[in-house]
């Protein structure tokens, strides 16, 4: 990989440089709206609002004879919008759940759009171009009017965030208690709601469908995993979902055949992954340590508890036993060496001849305190 | 003669409340006394969750209203703070115990401004109200139910309301967190605050509140606990779903370690 | 009709069929989204296999695609046990990172070959009669008729066989495993069934349309039935018309087939959604309307036992002043106190309204509590 070449495309080659402009800004706004509806539990909404638009793309076209982007964009909202009322019908006025009532909007509007692609086209291969566009998006074809597109849409997004902070917050947190508060939750919510069907329709345009889905899940799942402050998330979710948009066109640059849209996926998800397994505190390989540390340090405490009693009833706190006679007191006979092992390398015990051990001096204000602490014994 | 009549805190004429056309408040009259220690009573499904939610305008009822103060509730927000039932909230939602009382600024602040060192300052001293100073950076998802409890509770007190609305506050508390609770709840009467609670322990009833509501969809009785907290309005109440072990000798009231609810099952 | 547009119409039922009845459960038990997921995630074993036989005719492309359905379940699973995500989150994470490696790995290894991704994703049913199976040089039918026939039979075998238990599993998991069942390997083996079925049909209707057919009718059928027995049936009627329809529909405009079979389904359930008896929308306000007006009568009823022989009689129950302390409209009152006065629950007393017997046997009635 040439990464002088890479670096210098980015700045100085006018396509490269849209296109990387125009996914980090996709990253972004997609980032931070994705925080928000992880939290609220719209994860899947990307998915279900992406296939939905793919009706009004076509109908737009059909209708005002135009392929002109914003055009598209129109129709392509206005089907999302009519998808996620629907959704909302269904939903509130049936006892068909959530999910259903996603996988049913998604299936049914994707197939009329299905059905309006065939029409327009006619011939099936000709269709499937305009159908791969709509899926993959070409983000290697965007424009600058594209950019503007989303630079624009997506600020707005942005800035109405920003000043709606702490109304989204409580309203992702606690929607009872802010109707109480005096809050109108139905309007902030379908605002929200709003705000995320917009990322995702300026984005399907310029990178698909299943690209979409993903940049309003992967970097917001990440960035969850490395703080518990909400504006901490939302500004580390807009960096991962901007270098990924970033990265993403450049490496598929490097390569013919690598299209764009999903690297910059795999390269989202990598990061998810990542974040999942190696974040300190929340990830996976953290706590399973953490777990297997808090095991040993209890199995040990309990080692070390049951010898003073044994050597209580001899009168002598430091009265050694054998490992057997402990072994016979455990739940977990197996582990008594191991945890014996690690008191004596804590100084607490000793072993004072062949498999018989001793607390110390040490060993005996050790479990003095904690019988103290915790009247265990 | 109506200048030494205490203002009732809470009014409510003739409220009904149905969902889906299934009535579950009937026609409720109250009148919640200001300063008093309040306690909403019934058995499952009686409304009493519908009750508390009508008073902040949650619920929208069939008919009737709820006069806080004299004045119609979408006025009077500010008077009004809420602690809803633990159940409803993420606690894996990243935020802070601070942050999470702060929210209770947020009806004050109104729109787009954020709350400031003030709004802090209030908070901090909420939770040392209850108790909770020291978890104040804690993410919430590390506190056990009565914690969590006690944070809500802070919330509704940096409100700085003058009436308080909690649902079973005390549900699936420790017995600590429970004194400490209603050793806070008395602290507010004395400042002349309301506090009406939905409360599921009738052993407690006649110790802990002033003032009690017995409702079944319909209002069976309101008043003072030792004139309204007798048998025979707990018996129209629970419909016969209740075991008294009594010696016989009730006077008209009932003591606290003669009752059991039967759970619906056996009835 | 011609030979290839019976086989057209037959491949068609059959596979709205096969997709239907495992459909039942993924709505009854919540889990549609993971079937979509699956309809992506299939890609990637499609193209695994391929690598592993390069030839796409091979039945071995159908169990790598069965065998990443299930992964992708397994995965799901795995990212929601760490608590770190809730489902629906680690459900996009998962379809959205192996979807997109399917696509890379074809573009990179297998662009020369014919691995058309739109057909895989939206198929054309209309070719299908193109690919024969011929046993012994004979030739017995389109393939797809056979492969969709094969996986209709398996999945209502399974179904015939488990009924009892995926009954239990799909309304009281909890039972279910208290019972002894294990509903984590029913799961594993109905999304098992549900990958491969999408497998099988993407030639057919493509595999985003498959999800159509896997919810659609079973979600319409529920608007319309509370037992599952009549709910299977209703799903696989539904589907089978919106096979037909759909072709004709199709044939009329002359458009995608797949595309319109799905338009007919969700026409249906647009249909059923606002029709059905009891559970549509149009039932649903008429009864809202009926019944406001004998709740209305209870509730006066009530407020006038609330109130009678009681000092504020006089200004409570009068009959001008009720409905303002019902807060009715003035339009609505007097519908109210009509319906009343004919149905001799009240009767007027000087300007008061009054019970009859029948009026306080009415409103007693609603509040004996037990």
């Amino acid at each position: 990989m040439d990464w002088a070449k890479i670096i210098h495309d980015l700045f100085f080659d006018y396509t490269v440089r849209t296109v990387a402009t125009g996914s980090t800004l996709l990253g972004i706004v997609s980032g931070v709206l994705g925080v928000f509806a992880m939290l609220r539990r719209q994860s899947l909404l990307g998915d279900t609002v992406s296939h939905a638009a793919l009706p009004g793309v076509a109908l737009a076209f059909l209708l005002l004879n135009s392929k002109a982007p914003l055009v598209l964009l129109l129709g392509a909202m206005t089907a999302g919008w009519l998808g996620m009322l629907a959704l909302m019908a269904i939903v509130r006025n049936t006892r068909i759940k959530l999910d259903s009532a996603m996988a049913l909007i998604l299936s049914v509007f994707f197939g009329f759009g299905i059905v309006l692609l065939s029409y327009t086209q006619r011939l099936p291969d000709a269709s499937q171009a305009g159908l791969n566009k709509f899926l993959f998006g070409q983000a290697a074809t965007m424009l600058e009017a594209d950019v503007i597109t989303i630079g624009i849409l997506g600020g707005i997004a942005l800035l109405l965030v920003i000043v709606l902070w702490k109304e989204f917050k409580i309203l992702s947190f606690d929607r009872d208690y802010a109707a109480g508060l005096g809050f109108p939750v139905g309007v902030l919510d379908i605002l929200l709601t709003t705000l995320l069907v917009t990322a995702i329709v300026i984005g399907l345009q310029a990178v698909g469908v299943i690209l979409m889905s993903a940049m309003v899940v992967a970097p917001a799942a990440a960035a969850r995993q490395w703080s518990d402050r909400l504006w901490v998330i939302v500004v580390l979710s807009a960096g991962f979902g901007a270098f990924s948009g970033v990265s993403g066109v450049l490496i598929s640059g490097t390569r013919t055949g690598l299209a764009t849209g999903p690297t910059i996926v795999v390269i989202a998800s990598t990061i998810a992954l990542l974040s999942l397994l190696f974040a300190p505190n929340r990830g996976v390989i953290f706590t399973s340590f953490r777990d297997l540390k808090n095991k040993r340090t209890m199995r040990a405490e309990t080692v070390i508890q049951s010898l003073y009693l044994l050597a209580k009833q001899h009168g002598d706190p430091q009265y050694p036993h054998a490992e057997a006679v402990l072994r016979t007191m455990s739940a977990n006979p197996l582990s008594v060496k191991r945890s014996l092992k690690h008191l004596e390398s804590n100084g607490l015990v000793a072993n004072v001849h062949e498999s018989r051990w001793a607390l110390t001096a040490q060993g005996v204000l050790h479990v003095e305190k904690l019988v103290a602490r915790r009247r265990f014994l | 003669m109506t200048d030494t009549l205490p203002m009732s805190a809470i009014t409510v004429n003739d409220l009904t409340v149905a969902y889906k056309d299934q009535p579950v408040l009937w026609d409720v009259d109250l009148d919640i006394p200001a300063g008093t220690l309040v306690a909403i009573v019934g058995p499952n499904g009686a409304g009493k969750t519908t009750l508390l939610k009508s008073f902040l305008g949650l619920v929208r009822p069939a008919a009737g209203q709820v006069l806080i103060f004299n004045k119609p509730f979408s006025q009077q927000r500010r008077m009004l703070g809420y602690v809803p039932q633990r159940g409803s909230v993420d606690w894996d939602f990243p935020t802070s115990v601070a942050d999470v009382v702060m929210m209770g600024r947020y009806g004050t602040l109104g729109w787009v401004r954020r709350p400031g060192s003030a709004d802090r300052l209030k908070a901090l001293k909420a939770l040392e109200q209850v108790g909770m100073l020291e978890f104040a950076e804690r993410q919430i998802s590390q506190l056990s139910g009565g914690q969590q409890q006690r944070v809500f509770l802070a919330r509704a007190l940096v409100q700085e309301a003058q009436i308080y609305l909690m649902d079973e506050p005390f549900q699936g508390v420790d017995a600590v967190t429970e004194r400490a609770i209603v050793e806070i709840l008395r602290n507010l009467r004395e400042g002349g605050k309301t506090v009406v609670v939905v409360h599921h322990d009738l052993q407690t009833i006649a110790e802990y509140f002033d003032w009690v509501a017995l409702l079944n969809v319909r209002k069976i009785a309101a008043g003072p606990v030792a004139e309204v907290f007798t048998e025979e309005h707990l018996r129209r109440t629970y419909g016969g779903r209740l075991a008294l072990f009594s010696d016989g000798k009730l006077n008209g009231s009932v003591l606290p370690e003669q009752l059991i609810e039967l759970p619906e099952a056996i009835h | 009709m011609s030979l290839s547009q019976i086989e057209i119409q037959l491949i068609a039922i059959v596979t709205a069929a096969a997709c239907t009845l495992p459909g039942v459960f993924l709505v009854l038990q919540r889990k549609t989204m993971l079937s979509d997921a699956i309809s992506h995630t299939v890609l990637l074993g499609i193209v695994l296999a391929f690598f592993v036989v390069r030839d796409l005719a091979s039945p071995l492309l159908i169990l790598g695609a069965g065998l990443v359905g299930v992964l992708t379940v397994s995965l799901v699973a795995v990212i929601e046990r760490t608590r770190l995500v809730k489902e629906d989150t680690a459900i996009g994470l998962v379809f959205t990172a192996l979807f997109s490696i399917a696509i890379i790995l074809i573009s990179l290894y297998a662009g020369d070959i014919h691995l058309d991704v739109d057909a895989v994703l939206v198929g054309e049913i209309a070719f299908a009669p193109f690919d024969r199976f011929t046993v012994m040089g004979l030739d017995i039918g389109p393939k797809g008729l056979y492969v969709m026939g094969g996986i209709l039979c398996i999945n209502l075998a399974f179904i015939l066989l488990f009924y009892k238990e995926l009954k239990l599993t799909s309304f009281d998991a909890v039972l279910a495993a208290s019972l002894g069942f294990a509903p984590g390997l029913l799961h594993y083996v109905l999304m098992g069934l549900v990958s491969v079925t999408v497998v099988g049909a993407f030639e057919v209707v493509g595999s985003v349309l498959v999800v159509a057919l896997i919810v659609v009718p079973p979600a319409t059928a529920y608007l319309i039935t509370d037992r599952l027995n009549r709910m299977l049936f209703y799903s696989v009627a539904i589907g089978t018309v919106s096979a037909i329809g759909g072709y004709w529909l199709a044939f009329l405009l002359d458009v995608s087939i797949s595309g319109s079979m799905v338009v007919v389904s969700g026409i249906i359930f647009t249909l059923v959604f606002i029709f059905a008896p009891e559970r549509g929308l149009l039932s649903g306000i008429r009864n809202q309307r009926r019944q406001k007006i004998t709740f209305a009568l209870t509730m006066l009823a009530a407020h006038l036992l609330n109130h009678e022989n009681t000092p504020i009689e006089r200004s409570e129950n009068r009959v001008e002043s009720l409905g303002e302390h019902l807060r009715w409209s003035p339009s609505f009152a007097k519908k109210v106190l009509q319906e009343a006065l004919r149905s001799e629950t009240v009767y007027r007393y000087e300007d008061l309204l009054r019970l009859t017997d029948r009026g306080r046997e009415m409103a007693n009635q609603r509040f004996v509590q037990s």
